[in-house]
């Protein structure tokens, strides 16, 4: 694995802060092509059982070349290390000239694990418009802990970001993260692939960590999402948590958040 | 001749803490006058009121305020749901 290739340590701590990395024409638009026509012919099957190796999945096929691209191969690597596992993908279709309504959801609620995460990516084979719908996220809600469809009331949320991009492009994202597909208003069937891939070692410093001490780090950890208001101190310590198991540094903090409630000494000293 | 109606908008304003001039986080809007579907608007969108007291001082009418609890022990570094969920309403005549 090209050490250059793989997540910064700013870029891990943005992850950490916002539950999504977005890469831009991460893959060339020729095996965009070649992968489109897989999904819309349906010819991308399941090729090796759930669970079993993600290397075993796709050897031949196009959407398997994607996969295997070095420098998505890295950012794979960084978020769940060697030999993942393959959970379950999805070539998810939203036909053209439909509505969606709404349907913000979480996938997996019965996931309850604390720090240990899955993966999903999304794919967008074609340039993906506006008006043709592509899933919508809500930064920052990885830590959340709600019932699948039940957040269905909410239609806006400050800070969403609809994946509006150039064919090739994918996300990045902590399987918790609230998201929703949109509606198409094209004349033009639109296609996400996703893929959810499950790890198979502890999730520890697998990224470049050269830059592990830059200020930046502390700087994307400390940010603020808009939308977390009053809760936002509570986020943080979520955060610094969620950085601690990433690390392996049981110390790591920023503020003393965590060092102030931890601090309960038993020294015992007699009185003046 | 056609029956006119009271027909019912209801706009849920999530809020980042409980005062009702607190600026608002989220936005839903159901309108029982129309037969229009919601589409979310992406990340440029924006909320229809900065706080629950401006969209009074437009005619909508709180319905419902939430409550303000403490977390259960044990669960304190634990979020879920939006917390400070606002109702408001405005009824409408509408020609049945």
């Amino acid at each position: 694995m090209d050490k250059n290739l793989l997540l910064t340590s700013v870029e891990m701590a943005q992850f950490a802060s916002t539950g999504f990395l977005r890469f831009d024409n991460l893959v060339p638009r020729e095996l965009c092509e070649a992968a489109y026509g897989e999904m819309s012919k349906s010819k991308i099957r399941r090729r090796a059982p759930m669970g079993s190796p993600f290397s075993e999945s796709w050897p031949d096929e196009a959407i398997g070349k994607v996969f295997r691209l070095p420098k998505v191969a890295a950012i794979i690597h960084s978020l769940v290390g060697p030999n993942p596992r393959y959970d379950h993908h999805a070539a998810h279709l939203t036909p053209a000239n439909t509505r969606k309504g709404a349907n913000l959801h979480q996938d997996a609620e019965y996931d309850i694990r604390d720090l240990h995460f899955d993966i999903q990516i999304s794919f967008f084979p074609e340039d993906t418009p506006l008006e043709s719908g592509g899933t919508l996220f809500v930064p920052g809600t990885q830590f959340r802990r709600v019932h699948e469809a039940e957040i269905k009331r909410y239609q806006n949320i400050i800070g969403q970001v609809q994946a509006v991009c150039e064919a090739g492009t994918m996300f990045f994202w902590h399987t918790n993260i609230w998201h929703s597909a949109r509606s198409n208003f094209t004349d033009r069937d639109r296609y996400m692939f996703k893929l959810r891939l499950n790890p198979t070692v502890r999730q520890q410093r697998l990224w470049n960590t050269d830059d592990l001490d830059s200020p930046e780090v502390k700087q994307k950890l400390n940010q603020k999402i808009p939308w977390h208001g009053q809760r936002h101190r509570i986020e943080l310590m979520n955060r610094i948590k969620f950085w601690r198991f990433l690390t392996g540094d049981p110390t790591f903090d920023i503020s003393l958040w965590w060092g102030r409630v931890e601090n309960t000494p038993d020294l015992i000293v007699s009185g003046g | 001749m056609a029956e006119t109606q009271l027909r019912q908008k209801l706009l849920f304003l999530y809020l980042g803490n409980s005062s009702l001039e607190s600026e608002v986080v989220g936005w839903s809007y159901y309108d029982g006058t129309t037969d229009e579907m919601f589409e979310a608007a992406g990340e440029d969108a924006e909320p229809p009121y900065n706080s629950v007291l401006d969209a009074m001082r437009d005619g909508w009418r709180v319905i419902q305020v939430p409550f303000i609890k403490a977390p259960q022990v044990g669960r304190e570094y634990e979020n879920d749901y939006l917390d400070f969920e606002f109702v408001l309403e405005k009824m409408e005549v509408i020609d049945g």
